[in-house]
Protein backbone atom coordinates (compact mmCIF):
# COMPACT_ATOMS: atom_id res chain seq x y z
CA UNK A 1 0.00 0.00 0.00
CA UNK A 2 2.82 2.37 0.91
CA UNK A 3 4.41 1.73 -2.48
CA UNK A 4 1.28 2.76 -4.37
CA UNK A 5 0.90 5.82 -2.18
CA UNK A 6 4.50 6.76 -3.00
CA UNK A 7 3.82 6.39 -6.73
CA UNK A 8 0.71 8.52 -6.42
CA UNK A 9 2.38 11.32 -4.51
CA UNK A 10 5.50 11.30 -6.71
CA UNK A 11 3.46 11.47 -9.92
CA UNK A 12 1.18 14.09 -8.37
CA UNK A 13 4.10 16.34 -7.51
CA UNK A 14 5.73 15.78 -10.89
CA UNK A 15 2.55 16.71 -12.74
CA UNK A 16 2.07 19.76 -10.55
CA UNK A 17 5.16 21.23 -12.22
CA UNK A 18 3.40 21.81 -15.55
CA UNK A 19 2.06 25.20 -14.55
CA UNK A 20 2.81 27.03 -17.79
CA UNK A 21 0.82 24.43 -19.73
CA UNK A 22 -2.01 24.80 -17.24
CA UNK A 23 -1.99 28.58 -17.65
CA UNK A 24 -2.16 28.28 -21.44
CA UNK A 25 -4.89 25.68 -21.12
CA UNK A 26 -6.80 27.95 -18.78
CA UNK A 27 -6.90 30.72 -21.37
CA UNK A 28 -8.17 28.33 -24.03
CA UNK A 29 -10.78 26.89 -21.70
CA UNK A 30 -12.00 30.33 -20.73
CA UNK A 31 -12.50 31.23 -24.36
CA UNK A 32 -14.22 27.94 -25.08
CA UNK A 33 -16.56 28.37 -22.15
CA UNK A 34 -17.50 31.87 -23.31
CA UNK A 35 -18.42 30.58 -26.77
CA UNK A 36 -20.51 27.75 -25.31
CA UNK A 37 -22.34 30.06 -22.91
CA UNK A 38 -23.19 32.49 -25.72
CA UNK A 39 -24.42 29.68 -27.98
CA UNK A 40 -26.63 28.23 -25.26
CA UNK A 41 -27.88 31.73 -24.46
CA UNK A 42 -28.96 32.17 -28.08
CA UNK A 43 -30.71 28.81 -28.11
CA UNK A 44 -32.57 29.59 -24.91
CA UNK A 45 -33.76 32.89 -26.39
CA UNK A 46 -35.17 31.01 -29.38
CA UNK A 47 -37.78 28.94 -27.61
CA UNK A 48 -40.40 29.65 -25.01
CA UNK A 49 -40.98 25.98 -24.25
CA UNK A 50 -39.99 24.78 -20.79
CA UNK A 51 -36.62 23.08 -21.10
CA UNK A 52 -35.44 20.13 -19.01
CA UNK A 53 -32.77 22.38 -17.54
CA UNK A 54 -32.80 26.09 -16.72
CA UNK A 55 -30.43 28.46 -18.52
CA UNK A 56 -28.77 29.34 -15.23
CA UNK A 57 -28.06 25.65 -14.57
CA UNK A 58 -26.62 25.27 -18.08
CA UNK A 59 -24.24 28.18 -17.50
CA UNK A 60 -22.94 26.60 -14.29
CA UNK A 61 -22.77 23.23 -16.07
CA UNK A 62 -20.63 24.71 -18.87
CA UNK A 63 -18.17 26.32 -16.46
CA UNK A 64 -17.92 23.20 -14.32
CA UNK A 65 -17.19 21.36 -17.56
CA UNK A 66 -14.39 23.77 -18.44
CA UNK A 67 -12.95 23.48 -14.92
CA UNK A 68 -12.99 19.68 -14.88
CA UNK A 69 -12.27 19.13 -18.58
CA UNK A 70 -9.19 16.99 -17.98
CA UNK A 71 -11.27 14.36 -16.20
CA UNK A 72 -12.90 13.69 -19.53
CA UNK A 73 -10.41 14.75 -22.15
CA UNK A 74 -7.79 12.13 -21.61
CA UNK A 75 -5.20 10.24 -23.50
CA UNK A 76 -3.71 6.86 -22.67
CA UNK A 77 -0.72 7.04 -20.36
CA UNK A 78 1.99 8.13 -22.78
CA UNK A 79 4.84 6.72 -20.72
CA UNK A 80 3.24 3.30 -20.41
CA UNK A 81 2.42 3.40 -24.12
CA UNK A 82 6.08 4.04 -24.82
CA UNK A 83 7.05 1.14 -22.53
CA UNK A 84 4.77 -1.19 -24.48
CA UNK A 85 6.17 0.02 -27.76
CA UNK A 86 9.80 -0.30 -26.71
CA UNK A 87 9.40 -3.53 -24.75
CA UNK A 88 10.52 -2.13 -21.40
CA UNK A 89 7.05 -3.04 -20.17
CA UNK A 90 8.71 -6.35 -19.26
CA UNK A 91 10.35 -4.57 -16.32
CA UNK A 92 6.91 -3.67 -15.03
CA UNK A 93 6.19 -7.36 -14.67
CA UNK A 94 9.36 -7.99 -12.69
CA UNK A 95 8.52 -5.58 -9.91
CA UNK A 96 6.94 -7.00 -6.77
CA UNK A 97 3.88 -4.86 -7.39
CA UNK A 98 0.52 -5.39 -8.99
CA UNK A 99 0.91 -3.98 -12.52
CA UNK A 100 -2.74 -2.99 -12.82
CA UNK A 101 -2.63 -1.08 -9.55
CA UNK A 102 0.56 0.71 -10.56
CA UNK A 103 -0.99 1.86 -13.83
CA UNK A 104 -4.25 2.73 -12.12
CA UNK A 105 -2.40 4.79 -9.51
CA UNK A 106 -0.56 6.65 -12.26
CA UNK A 107 -3.91 7.30 -13.92
CA UNK A 108 -5.34 8.69 -10.68
CA UNK A 109 -2.37 11.07 -10.35
CA UNK A 110 -2.90 12.16 -13.97
CA UNK A 111 -6.49 13.06 -13.10
CA UNK A 112 -5.86 14.99 -9.92
CA UNK A 113 -2.83 17.29 -10.24
CA UNK A 114 -3.56 18.71 -13.74
CA UNK A 115 -7.28 18.93 -12.98
CA UNK A 116 -6.61 20.86 -9.77
CA UNK A 117 -4.26 23.25 -11.57
CA UNK A 118 -7.01 24.20 -13.98
CA UNK A 119 -10.07 23.87 -11.78
CA UNK A 120 -8.99 26.26 -9.02
CA UNK A 121 -8.47 29.33 -11.23
CA UNK A 122 -11.55 28.46 -13.27
CA UNK A 123 -13.75 28.32 -10.18
CA UNK A 124 -12.44 31.69 -9.04
CA UNK A 125 -12.81 33.48 -12.39
CA UNK A 126 -16.07 31.84 -13.49
CA UNK A 127 -17.53 32.09 -10.00
CA UNK A 128 -16.78 35.80 -9.61
CA UNK A 129 -17.31 37.04 -13.14
CA UNK A 130 -18.97 34.59 -15.45
CA UNK A 131 -22.09 33.28 -13.81
CA UNK A 132 -20.98 30.05 -12.16
CA UNK A 133 -23.30 29.81 -9.18
CA UNK A 134 -22.40 28.32 -5.78
CA UNK A 135 -23.66 24.77 -5.08
CA UNK A 136 -27.43 24.60 -4.65
CA UNK A 137 -27.29 23.57 -0.98
CA UNK A 138 -24.80 22.20 1.58
CA UNK A 139 -26.04 18.66 0.81
CA UNK A 140 -25.58 19.32 -2.91
CA UNK A 141 -22.02 20.49 -2.22
CA UNK A 142 -21.21 17.33 -0.23
CA UNK A 143 -22.70 15.06 -2.87
CA UNK A 144 -20.84 16.95 -5.59
CA UNK A 145 -17.53 16.49 -3.77
CA UNK A 146 -18.16 12.77 -3.29
CA UNK A 147 -19.30 12.36 -6.85
CA UNK A 148 -16.27 14.22 -8.18
CA UNK A 149 -13.98 11.87 -6.25
CA UNK A 150 -15.87 8.96 -7.81
CA UNK A 151 -15.51 10.59 -11.21
CA UNK A 152 -11.72 10.65 -10.72
CA UNK A 153 -11.71 6.90 -10.04
CA UNK A 154 -14.09 6.19 -12.92
CA UNK A 155 -11.98 8.28 -15.27
CA UNK A 156 -8.84 6.47 -14.09
CA UNK A 157 -10.56 3.11 -14.67
CA UNK A 158 -11.48 4.04 -18.25
CA UNK A 159 -8.01 5.46 -18.86
CA UNK A 160 -6.29 2.34 -17.54
CA UNK A 161 -8.53 0.20 -19.70
CA UNK A 162 -7.35 2.19 -22.70
CA UNK A 163 -3.75 1.78 -21.61
CA UNK A 164 -4.21 -1.98 -21.24
CA UNK A 165 -5.73 -2.14 -24.71
CA UNK A 166 -2.39 -0.86 -26.05
CA UNK A 167 -1.03 -4.34 -25.38
CA UNK A 168 -3.05 -5.43 -28.40
CA UNK A 169 -2.94 -2.44 -30.70
CA UNK A 170 0.64 -1.29 -29.92
CA UNK A 171 0.32 1.98 -31.79
CA UNK A 172 -2.98 2.79 -30.15
CA UNK A 173 -3.63 5.75 -32.42
CA UNK A 174 -7.11 4.57 -33.33
CA UNK A 175 -8.37 3.85 -29.83
CA UNK A 176 -6.50 6.83 -28.49
CA UNK A 177 -8.66 9.02 -30.70
CA UNK A 178 -12.00 7.30 -30.80
CA UNK A 179 -12.57 6.71 -27.11
CA UNK A 180 -11.97 10.32 -26.04
CA UNK A 181 -14.24 11.60 -28.81
CA UNK A 182 -17.10 9.33 -27.77
CA UNK A 183 -16.50 10.02 -24.09
CA UNK A 184 -16.57 13.74 -24.70
CA UNK A 185 -20.08 13.88 -26.06
CA UNK A 186 -21.53 11.05 -23.93
CA UNK A 187 -20.36 12.63 -20.68
CA UNK A 188 -22.15 15.90 -21.38
CA UNK A 189 -19.09 18.04 -22.10
CA UNK A 190 -20.45 19.34 -25.42
CA UNK A 191 -24.17 19.48 -24.68
CA UNK A 192 -25.60 18.89 -21.18
CA UNK A 193 -27.09 15.41 -21.25
CA UNK A 194 -30.64 16.44 -20.22
CA UNK A 195 -30.85 18.52 -23.43
CA UNK A 196 -30.43 15.48 -25.68
CA UNK A 197 -33.64 14.08 -27.20
CA UNK A 198 -35.89 12.21 -24.79
CA UNK A 199 -35.51 8.89 -26.60
CA UNK A 200 -31.74 9.04 -26.05
CA UNK A 201 -32.04 9.52 -22.30
CA UNK A 202 -32.30 5.83 -21.23
CA UNK A 203 -29.12 5.01 -23.17
CA UNK A 204 -27.23 8.01 -21.79
CA UNK A 205 -28.39 7.16 -18.29
CA UNK A 206 -27.19 3.60 -18.58
CA UNK A 207 -23.71 4.28 -20.02
CA UNK A 208 -20.82 4.93 -17.61
CA UNK A 209 -19.77 8.21 -19.21
CA UNK A 210 -22.29 10.45 -17.48
CA UNK A 211 -20.50 9.62 -14.22
CA UNK A 212 -17.48 11.62 -15.45
CA UNK A 213 -19.16 14.99 -15.77
CA UNK A 214 -22.93 15.06 -15.98
CA UNK A 215 -23.62 13.43 -12.59
CA UNK A 216 -21.30 15.61 -10.48
CA UNK A 217 -22.37 18.78 -12.32
CA UNK A 218 -26.07 18.14 -11.87
CA UNK A 219 -25.59 17.28 -8.21
CA UNK A 220 -23.78 20.62 -7.88
CA UNK A 221 -26.58 22.65 -9.43
CA UNK A 222 -29.25 20.63 -7.64
CA UNK A 223 -30.69 19.41 -10.95
CA UNK A 224 -30.37 15.94 -9.46
CA UNK A 225 -32.07 16.36 -6.08
CA UNK A 226 -29.95 15.29 -3.08
CA UNK A 227 -32.52 12.54 -2.41
CA UNK A 228 -31.62 10.90 -5.72
CA UNK A 229 -27.92 11.51 -5.17
CA UNK A 230 -27.25 8.12 -3.63
CA UNK A 231 -28.57 6.31 -6.70
CA UNK A 232 -26.36 8.47 -8.92
CA UNK A 233 -23.29 7.71 -6.79
CA UNK A 234 -24.14 3.99 -6.89
CA UNK A 235 -24.24 4.15 -10.69
CA UNK A 236 -20.74 5.66 -10.73
CA UNK A 237 -19.44 3.10 -8.24
CA UNK A 238 -20.91 0.12 -10.07
CA UNK A 239 -19.33 1.15 -13.35
CA UNK A 240 -15.98 1.92 -11.72
CA UNK A 241 -15.85 -1.54 -10.15
CA UNK A 242 -16.95 -3.20 -13.39
CA UNK A 243 -14.37 -1.36 -15.50
CA UNK A 244 -11.57 -2.07 -13.01
CA UNK A 245 -12.49 -5.77 -13.09
CA UNK A 246 -12.52 -5.73 -16.88
CA UNK A 247 -9.17 -3.94 -17.00
CA UNK A 248 -7.55 -6.42 -14.62
CA UNK A 249 -8.87 -9.39 -16.56
CA UNK A 250 -7.65 -7.96 -19.88
CA UNK A 251 -4.26 -7.14 -18.40
CA UNK A 252 -3.74 -10.72 -17.20
CA UNK A 253 -4.64 -12.02 -20.64
CA UNK A 254 -2.52 -9.42 -22.37
CA UNK A 255 0.52 -10.14 -20.25
CA UNK A 256 0.21 -13.85 -20.93
CA UNK A 257 0.44 -13.37 -24.68
CA UNK A 258 2.88 -10.50 -24.53
CA UNK A 259 5.82 -10.84 -26.84
CA UNK A 260 8.61 -8.40 -26.16
CA UNK A 261 10.65 -7.46 -29.18
CA UNK A 262 14.26 -8.06 -28.31
CA UNK A 263 16.99 -5.53 -28.67
CA UNK B 1 7.99 30.70 -59.88
CA UNK B 2 7.20 27.59 -61.93
CA UNK B 3 10.35 26.05 -60.60
CA UNK B 4 9.21 26.73 -57.02
CA UNK B 5 5.90 25.02 -57.67
CA UNK B 6 7.76 21.95 -58.96
CA UNK B 7 9.88 21.85 -55.82
CA UNK B 8 6.78 22.20 -53.69
CA UNK B 9 5.10 19.32 -55.51
CA UNK B 10 8.17 17.14 -55.03
CA UNK B 11 8.20 17.83 -51.29
CA UNK B 12 4.49 17.14 -50.98
CA UNK B 13 4.63 13.90 -52.92
CA UNK B 14 7.42 12.69 -50.64
CA UNK B 15 5.34 13.60 -47.59
CA UNK B 16 2.31 11.74 -48.96
CA UNK B 17 4.33 8.67 -49.81
CA UNK B 18 5.86 8.56 -46.35
CA UNK B 19 2.39 8.70 -44.76
CA UNK B 20 1.22 5.93 -47.04
CA UNK B 21 3.85 3.64 -45.59
CA UNK B 22 1.60 3.18 -42.57
CA UNK B 23 -1.72 2.55 -44.30
CA UNK B 24 -3.59 0.97 -41.39
CA UNK B 25 -2.53 3.76 -39.09
CA UNK B 26 -3.54 6.34 -41.70
CA UNK B 27 -6.98 4.81 -42.15
CA UNK B 28 -7.60 4.62 -38.41
CA UNK B 29 -6.44 8.19 -37.83
CA UNK B 30 -8.59 9.49 -40.67
CA UNK B 31 -11.69 7.61 -39.55
CA UNK B 32 -11.02 8.75 -35.99
CA UNK B 33 -10.70 12.33 -37.17
CA UNK B 34 -13.91 12.04 -39.18
CA UNK B 35 -15.87 10.69 -36.23
CA UNK B 36 -14.43 13.26 -33.82
CA UNK B 37 -15.61 16.11 -36.00
CA UNK B 38 -18.90 14.38 -36.86
CA UNK B 39 -19.69 14.23 -33.15
CA UNK B 40 -19.74 18.01 -33.08
CA UNK B 41 -22.41 18.08 -35.73
CA UNK B 42 -24.37 15.51 -33.77
CA UNK B 43 -24.37 17.91 -30.81
CA UNK B 44 -25.57 20.73 -33.07
CA UNK B 45 -28.37 18.54 -34.35
CA UNK B 46 -29.37 17.58 -30.80
CA UNK B 47 -29.66 21.24 -29.84
CA UNK B 48 -31.89 21.97 -32.82
CA UNK B 49 -34.02 18.92 -31.96
CA UNK B 50 -34.49 20.42 -28.49
CA UNK B 51 -34.93 24.12 -29.30
CA UNK B 52 -36.36 24.08 -32.84
CA UNK B 53 -34.40 27.07 -34.14
CA UNK B 54 -31.55 29.35 -33.25
CA UNK B 55 -32.96 32.87 -33.07
CA UNK B 56 -34.78 32.34 -36.35
CA UNK B 57 -31.98 30.41 -38.08
CA UNK B 58 -32.83 26.89 -39.21
CA UNK B 59 -30.61 23.82 -38.92
CA UNK B 60 -29.97 23.83 -42.69
CA UNK B 61 -28.84 27.46 -42.58
CA UNK B 62 -26.50 26.88 -39.67
CA UNK B 63 -25.25 23.73 -41.43
CA UNK B 64 -24.15 25.94 -44.34
CA UNK B 65 -22.02 28.05 -41.97
CA UNK B 66 -20.76 24.86 -40.36
CA UNK B 67 -19.91 23.05 -43.59
CA UNK B 68 -18.13 25.96 -45.25
CA UNK B 69 -15.90 26.79 -42.31
CA UNK B 70 -15.03 23.16 -41.67
CA UNK B 71 -14.05 22.51 -45.27
CA UNK B 72 -11.91 25.65 -45.29
CA UNK B 73 -10.27 24.75 -42.00
CA UNK B 74 -9.62 21.12 -42.98
CA UNK B 75 -7.73 22.20 -46.10
CA UNK B 76 -5.75 24.83 -44.17
CA UNK B 77 -4.91 22.35 -41.43
CA UNK B 78 -3.63 19.84 -43.97
CA UNK B 79 -1.48 22.21 -46.04
CA UNK B 80 -0.26 24.47 -43.21
CA UNK B 81 0.90 21.59 -41.02
CA UNK B 82 4.51 22.63 -41.63
CA UNK B 83 3.82 25.96 -39.91
CA UNK B 84 1.84 24.29 -37.15
CA UNK B 85 4.86 22.24 -36.09
CA UNK B 86 7.33 25.01 -36.87
CA UNK B 87 8.17 26.10 -33.28
CA UNK B 88 9.92 22.75 -32.77
CA UNK B 89 12.22 23.67 -35.69
CA UNK B 90 13.19 26.93 -34.05
CA UNK B 91 13.80 25.21 -30.76
CA UNK B 92 16.09 22.57 -32.27
CA UNK B 93 17.92 25.06 -34.46
CA UNK B 94 16.89 23.11 -37.52
CA UNK B 95 15.68 26.31 -39.17
CA UNK B 96 19.32 27.30 -39.77
CA UNK B 97 19.56 24.69 -42.47
CA UNK B 98 16.55 26.09 -44.31
CA UNK B 99 18.17 29.51 -44.44
CA UNK B 100 21.13 28.07 -46.30
CA UNK B 101 19.08 26.66 -49.14
CA UNK B 102 18.39 28.76 -52.25
CA UNK B 103 14.63 28.73 -51.90
CA UNK B 104 12.21 30.90 -49.91
CA UNK B 105 11.65 29.93 -46.28
CA UNK B 106 7.87 30.04 -46.72
CA UNK B 107 8.07 27.43 -49.44
CA UNK B 108 10.34 25.15 -47.47
CA UNK B 109 8.37 25.34 -44.24
CA UNK B 110 5.03 24.96 -46.01
CA UNK B 111 6.21 21.95 -47.98
CA UNK B 112 7.53 20.01 -44.98
CA UNK B 113 4.34 18.11 -44.51
CA UNK B 114 0.91 17.71 -46.01
CA UNK B 115 -1.20 16.03 -43.40
CA UNK B 116 -3.52 13.65 -45.20
CA UNK B 117 -5.36 12.65 -42.04
CA UNK B 118 -7.29 15.94 -42.20
CA UNK B 119 -9.32 14.39 -44.99
CA UNK B 120 -11.51 13.21 -42.10
CA UNK B 121 -12.75 16.71 -41.28
CA UNK B 122 -12.87 17.59 -44.96
CA UNK B 123 -15.22 14.72 -45.80
CA UNK B 124 -17.42 15.45 -42.81
CA UNK B 125 -17.58 19.16 -43.68
CA UNK B 126 -18.34 18.42 -47.33
CA UNK B 127 -21.18 16.05 -46.41
CA UNK B 128 -22.75 18.67 -44.15
CA UNK B 129 -22.18 21.37 -46.78
CA UNK B 130 -23.79 19.35 -49.58
CA UNK B 131 -26.70 18.38 -47.38
CA UNK B 132 -27.24 22.02 -46.45
CA UNK B 133 -26.98 23.13 -50.08
CA UNK B 134 -29.67 20.63 -51.06
CA UNK B 135 -31.94 21.16 -48.05
CA UNK B 136 -31.92 24.95 -48.31
CA UNK B 137 -34.39 26.83 -50.43
CA UNK B 138 -31.65 28.58 -52.35
CA UNK B 139 -31.44 28.89 -56.12
CA UNK B 140 -27.81 28.15 -56.85
CA UNK B 141 -26.99 30.68 -59.54
CA UNK B 142 -23.55 30.81 -61.12
CA UNK B 143 -22.66 33.87 -59.05
CA UNK B 144 -23.55 32.14 -55.82
CA UNK B 145 -21.51 29.05 -56.63
CA UNK B 146 -18.53 31.25 -57.43
CA UNK B 147 -19.06 33.16 -54.19
CA UNK B 148 -19.26 29.91 -52.22
CA UNK B 149 -16.02 28.59 -53.71
CA UNK B 150 -14.30 31.94 -53.18
CA UNK B 151 -15.49 31.98 -49.59
CA UNK B 152 -14.06 28.55 -48.86
CA UNK B 153 -10.76 29.52 -50.50
CA UNK B 154 -10.68 32.75 -48.53
CA UNK B 155 -11.40 30.82 -45.35
CA UNK B 156 -8.50 28.50 -46.09
CA UNK B 157 -6.26 31.53 -46.62
CA UNK B 158 -7.39 33.08 -43.35
CA UNK B 159 -6.62 29.98 -41.32
CA UNK B 160 -3.38 29.52 -43.23
CA UNK B 161 -2.52 33.06 -42.24
CA UNK B 162 -3.26 32.27 -38.60
CA UNK B 163 -0.97 29.25 -38.71
CA UNK B 164 1.77 31.39 -40.28
CA UNK B 165 1.22 33.97 -37.56
CA UNK B 166 1.48 31.31 -34.88
CA UNK B 167 4.75 30.12 -36.39
CA UNK B 168 6.03 33.70 -36.71
CA UNK B 169 5.49 34.34 -33.01
CA UNK B 170 7.85 31.44 -32.32
CA UNK B 171 10.77 33.51 -33.70
CA UNK B 172 10.50 35.53 -30.52
CA UNK B 173 9.04 33.10 -27.99
CA UNK B 174 10.81 29.91 -29.20
CA UNK B 175 7.85 28.08 -27.67
CA UNK B 176 4.63 27.30 -29.43
CA UNK B 177 1.93 29.67 -28.20
CA UNK B 178 -1.03 27.54 -27.23
CA UNK B 179 -3.24 30.54 -26.77
CA UNK B 180 -3.31 30.85 -30.57
CA UNK B 181 -5.55 27.79 -30.54
CA UNK B 182 -8.34 30.05 -29.42
CA UNK B 183 -8.37 31.80 -32.80
CA UNK B 184 -7.72 28.71 -34.93
CA UNK B 185 -9.73 25.90 -33.34
CA UNK B 186 -11.82 28.41 -31.40
CA UNK B 187 -12.39 30.31 -34.64
CA UNK B 188 -13.85 27.25 -36.33
CA UNK B 189 -16.05 26.58 -33.32
CA UNK B 190 -17.24 30.20 -33.40
CA UNK B 191 -17.91 30.37 -37.12
CA UNK B 192 -20.02 27.24 -37.11
CA UNK B 193 -22.83 29.50 -35.91
CA UNK B 194 -23.99 32.81 -37.41
CA UNK B 195 -21.88 35.55 -35.84
CA UNK B 196 -24.92 37.61 -34.92
CA UNK B 197 -25.74 35.33 -31.95
CA UNK B 198 -22.60 36.42 -30.09
CA UNK B 199 -22.04 39.44 -27.88
CA UNK B 200 -20.90 42.68 -29.57
CA UNK B 201 -17.27 42.70 -28.30
CA UNK B 202 -16.85 39.12 -29.46
CA UNK B 203 -18.32 39.89 -32.90
CA UNK B 204 -16.03 42.89 -33.26
CA UNK B 205 -12.99 40.79 -32.43
CA UNK B 206 -13.83 38.25 -35.13
CA UNK B 207 -14.64 40.95 -37.67
CA UNK B 208 -11.88 43.52 -37.25
CA UNK B 209 -8.99 41.73 -35.51
CA UNK B 210 -9.33 38.26 -37.01
CA UNK B 211 -11.60 38.81 -40.02
CA UNK B 212 -13.46 35.53 -39.65
CA UNK B 213 -16.76 37.24 -40.49
CA UNK B 214 -15.41 38.06 -43.96
CA UNK B 215 -14.88 34.43 -44.87
CA UNK B 216 -18.03 33.04 -43.38
CA UNK B 217 -20.76 35.25 -41.98
CA UNK B 218 -21.04 37.98 -44.64
CA UNK B 219 -20.78 35.83 -47.79
CA UNK B 220 -23.08 33.14 -46.39
CA UNK B 221 -25.68 35.85 -45.77
CA UNK B 222 -25.41 36.78 -49.45
CA UNK B 223 -25.87 33.14 -50.45
CA UNK B 224 -28.91 32.83 -48.21
CA UNK B 225 -30.31 36.16 -49.48
CA UNK B 226 -30.75 37.31 -45.91
CA UNK B 227 -30.31 40.94 -44.97
CA UNK B 228 -27.74 41.34 -42.24
CA UNK B 229 -29.45 41.85 -38.87
CA UNK B 230 -26.43 44.00 -38.01
CA UNK B 231 -26.90 46.18 -41.10
CA UNK B 232 -23.93 45.37 -43.33
CA UNK B 233 -24.70 46.37 -46.95
CA UNK B 234 -25.18 43.68 -49.64
CA UNK B 235 -22.13 44.86 -51.60
CA UNK B 236 -19.94 44.23 -48.59
CA UNK B 237 -21.31 40.72 -48.25
CA UNK B 238 -20.18 39.97 -51.81
CA UNK B 239 -16.68 41.39 -51.60
CA UNK B 240 -16.01 40.28 -48.02
CA UNK B 241 -14.01 37.12 -48.93
CA UNK B 242 -11.23 39.42 -50.17
CA UNK B 243 -10.52 39.98 -46.48
CA UNK B 244 -9.24 36.41 -46.14
CA UNK B 245 -6.71 36.85 -48.94
CA UNK B 246 -5.54 40.20 -47.58
CA UNK B 247 -5.12 38.64 -44.15
CA UNK B 248 -2.85 35.92 -45.50
CA UNK B 249 -0.81 38.50 -47.39
CA UNK B 250 -0.30 40.53 -44.21
CA UNK B 251 0.68 37.42 -42.24
CA UNK B 252 3.28 36.52 -44.83
CA UNK B 253 4.73 40.04 -44.52
CA UNK B 254 4.89 39.44 -40.79
CA UNK B 255 6.73 36.19 -41.42
CA UNK B 256 9.40 38.06 -43.41
CA UNK B 257 9.96 40.40 -40.47
CA UNK B 258 10.17 37.36 -38.20
CA UNK B 259 12.82 35.68 -40.36
CA UNK B 260 14.90 38.84 -40.19
CA UNK B 261 14.72 38.73 -36.40
CA UNK B 262 15.61 35.07 -36.20
CA UNK B 263 18.43 34.24 -33.86
CA UNK B 264 19.44 30.62 -33.85
CA UNK B 265 19.15 28.74 -30.59
CA UNK B 266 22.38 27.17 -31.79
CA UNK B 267 22.08 23.82 -30.11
Amino acid sequence: MIAYWAILSARFRALLQYRAAAAAGFGTQLFWGLIRVMIFGAFYQSSNAVQPMSYQDVVSYVWLGQAMILLVLFRPDVEVQEMIRSGTVAYEMLRPLDVYLVWFTRAVAMRTAPVLLRAVPMFIVAGLLLGLKAPASPQAACLWALSTAMAVLLSAAIGTLMTVSMLWTIAGDGIGRLVPAATFILSGMIVPLPLFPDWAQPVLNFLPFRGLADVPFRLYTGHIAPAEGVAALAHQLAWTVALIALGRWLLVRGMRRLVVQGG
Amino acid sequence: MLDSICVYCRYVSISIRSQMQYKASFVMMTVGHLLTTAIEFLALWALFARFGSLRGWTLAEVALFYGMINVAFAVAEAVARGFDTFPAMVKSGEFDRLLLRPRSTVLQVAARELQLMRVGRLVQGLVVLLWAAAALDVTWTMQKVVLAVATVLAGTCLFYGLFVLQATVAFWTIESLEIMNTVTYGGVETAQYPLVIYRPWFRRFFTFVVPLACVNYFPVLAILDRPDPLGAPIALQWIAPAGGFVFLFLCLQGWKIGVRHYRSTGS
